[in-house]
């Protein structure tokens, strides 16, 4: 039993309890990213109590829209207070908006519109070797995102520089708000296409295996000379049959039915993880 | 005549900071020749990043090394970098809080007829709009060092437009009178007050000195910080004035003459009349001839006021 996986659906209610009292979110690409998100706040060097330290490593959650996943795993991690979050987000006035911002503790820079966090991500890697720091840059993209051309100039500017202090994640849950990527705008072979441009690729083939996701990021980290590009493929609405690989549940606001049902499948797939 | 133009003297100013300070960076995106930047890159190889020509990388990544300490100048030219890359100026530098220098190389007209794809004329309104953006346009070579100088010792992101040519000195050799985000008083009048901005500045000085011999008491002020607009400095200037009179090398919406006609009809109502290009592709020719043509000259500027006083 790994702990953490546990964990994701712990946060996964927090993350249902936010939406809802929000009264909105992205929920199935906050499903989809849960692993992903929960991993590397479990192994990067950071904490609340030396938010500044130059040598922590970086995050950028370029798919800002999922950010109730990012507050959910920041609480866990001691940067929020979960219950205030739930609380706040998204009332009128609240610092607990819809897209990351940094005036909130363990938040680096904001995002929501897509396709920046790569190359913001770069100019991070770029001041790392400058400094002769050895802090590692991440940074969280939707599959759909990389339609913007942007994102193939961060990666044309990663590869360039050969910066192995980056790591860029995609979350490759297949669908995007019209429908399938592969209809929308197809991406073909991704990896061979980020190959391309210089990288590393690893391939996670389940994306919402905690194990598998950190055999990715161990493999990124002792790759030397390239930036390394973890596409992970994950499950959209991951973790309640209700929302799971449908792109009508991209920003779906449960109804008071449909969140008893997610509820129970959350707690029954914990269940499940805790008897493994 | 002065045959520095200020770009090279912005590679000056940073040169002499990146000697002392690790922490100044430039980034060009394949600009570093317009920018007068290649004696930098050359200088300083661990502190300069080249991107290529991908304006919107520029700026992200001139964000990212901001975020982690650097004082970040990217020079780009100004078309490019104001409208292609123009969320990423509003989201990951002045949204996100950053200590990056936008520089917009060759802005206005400078590369004149290579035509409206390379002319800014839209970079004061479209920067300006953006909250916590701060948007100067240097008049000469002795006030963009003051101004480089000045930059180099904030944390907040900014905007600055500079000219492709040399320009000829507003100020004498002893250096600009200069106090960040106050503008700069050209000559005292009574009647009537000429604002301008950037290249307009020496044009304006002129027209001023022109009327003033021919009996038009003017005054002349240099608003070389158009956000955060001098409002103090303008309505102390403006105060007891007949017309206001700007001059800009900009669209004729949004820009300097917008930011003071708003404030001299909150404040101080009177006839505000604003000289700018047209709402239109300019004309084909060097920036000289095309500021001719509009009117945007000495001459011109002391025609709009007798005109305007007439009427």
């Amino acid at each position: 039993m790994n702990a953490l996986a546990v964990k994701a659906y712990d946060l996964r209610q927090d993350v249902l309890d936010i939406i809802v009292s929000g009264g909105g979110g992205h929920i199935g690409g906050d499903m989809s990213c849960m692993e992903i998100v929960l991993a590397l706040y479990n192994r990067m060097n950071v904490s609340p109590d030396r938010a500044d330290d130059p040598n922590r490593d970086r995050f950028v959650l370029s798919k800002g829209h999922c950010v109730e996943t990012l507050y959910a795993v920041l609480a866990d991690r001691g940067f929020l207070d979960i219950n205030e979050v739930k609380a706040r987000f998204s009332k009128f006035g609240s610092e607990y908006i819809g897209h990351p911002h940094n005036t909130l503790p363990g938040i680096e820079m904001n995002s929501g519109s897509l396709g920046h966090g790569l190359s913001v991500c770069v100019g991070m890697a770029l001041a790392g070797k400058m400094d002769g720091r050895d802090y590692r840059v991440y940074t969280l993209m939707g599959d759909g995102e990389l339609a913007e051309g942007s994102v193939w100039e961060g990666f044309m500017a990663a590869g360039h520089y050969r910066l192995d202090n980056l790591c860029a994640v995609i979350d490759r849950n297949g669908l995007q708000i019209s429908g399938s990527t592969e209809d929308v705008m197809a991406h073909g072979d991704l990896a061979a296409r980020i190959s391309a441009f210089g990288w590393h690729v690893v391939e996670a083939a389940d994306g919402n295996d905690i194990d598998q996701v950190n055999d990715a990021f161990d493999e990124a980290a002792r790759v030397r000379g390239r930036p390394t590009a973890v596409i992970a493929h994950t499950v959209k609405g991951k973790g309640s049959s209700l929302m799971e690989n449908k792109a009508s549940w991209h920003h779906h606001l449960p109804t008071a039915e449909e969140y008893e049902i997610i509820r129970r499948d959350f707690a029954r797939r914990k269940e499940a993880l805790l008897h493994e | 005549m002065n045959n520095i133009p200020n770009r090279a003297v912005m590679c000056e100013v940073l040169k002499e900071a990146a000697a002392r300070d690790k922490s100044v960076v430039a980034l060009c995106s394949d600009s570093r020749g317009s920018g007068s930047m290649t004696s930098f890159a050359e200088a300083f190889p661990g502190q300069f990043v080249e991107v290529g020509i991908a304006e919107q990388n520029l700026v992200s990544v001139a964000a990212g090394l901001a975020s982690c300490g650097k004082k970040a100048f990217a020079v780009s030219p100004a078309s490019f970098l104001s409208t292609r890359a123009y969320e990423q100026c509003k989201v990951d530098c002045a949204y996100s809080g950053m200590n990056v220098k936008l520089v917009g190389i060759s802005g206005g007209v400078s590369y004149g007829a290579l035509g409206m794809t390379h002319h800014s004329a839209q970079d004061i309104a479209a920067m300006s709009a953006i909250p916590g953006m701060r948007v100067y346009l240097p008049s000469d070579r002795h006030q963009t060092r003051k101004l480089f100088e000045a930059l180099l010792r904030d944390d907040k992101t900014a905007y600055i437009r500079l000219g492709r040519n040399p320009v000829e000195d507003v100020y004498g050799e002893d250096g600009a009178p200069f106090e960040m985000d106050k503008a700069t008083v050209l000559s005292e009048g009574e009647d009537v007050l000429l604002v301008g901005c950037g290249e307009m500045v020496k044009p304006v000085q002129e027209a001023a000195k022109r009327l003033n011999e021919q009996g038009v008491s003017t005054g002349a002020l240099d608003m070389y910080c158009v956000k955060p607009l001098d409002r103090a400095g303008l309505l102390a200037a403006a105060k007891g004035k007949k017309l206001v009179v700007t001059v800009e090398e900009h669209a004729p919406f949004g820009g300097l003459g917008s930011m003071v006609a708003q404030v001299i009809s909150a404040n101080d109502p009177k006839k505000v009349i604003c000289l700018a290009l047209p709402d239109a592709p300019v004309i084909t020719g060097a920036s000289r001839q095309v500021f001719d043509h509009y009117g945007l000259n000495a001459g011109g500027i002391a025609e709009a006021v007798r005109a305007a006083l007439k009427g």
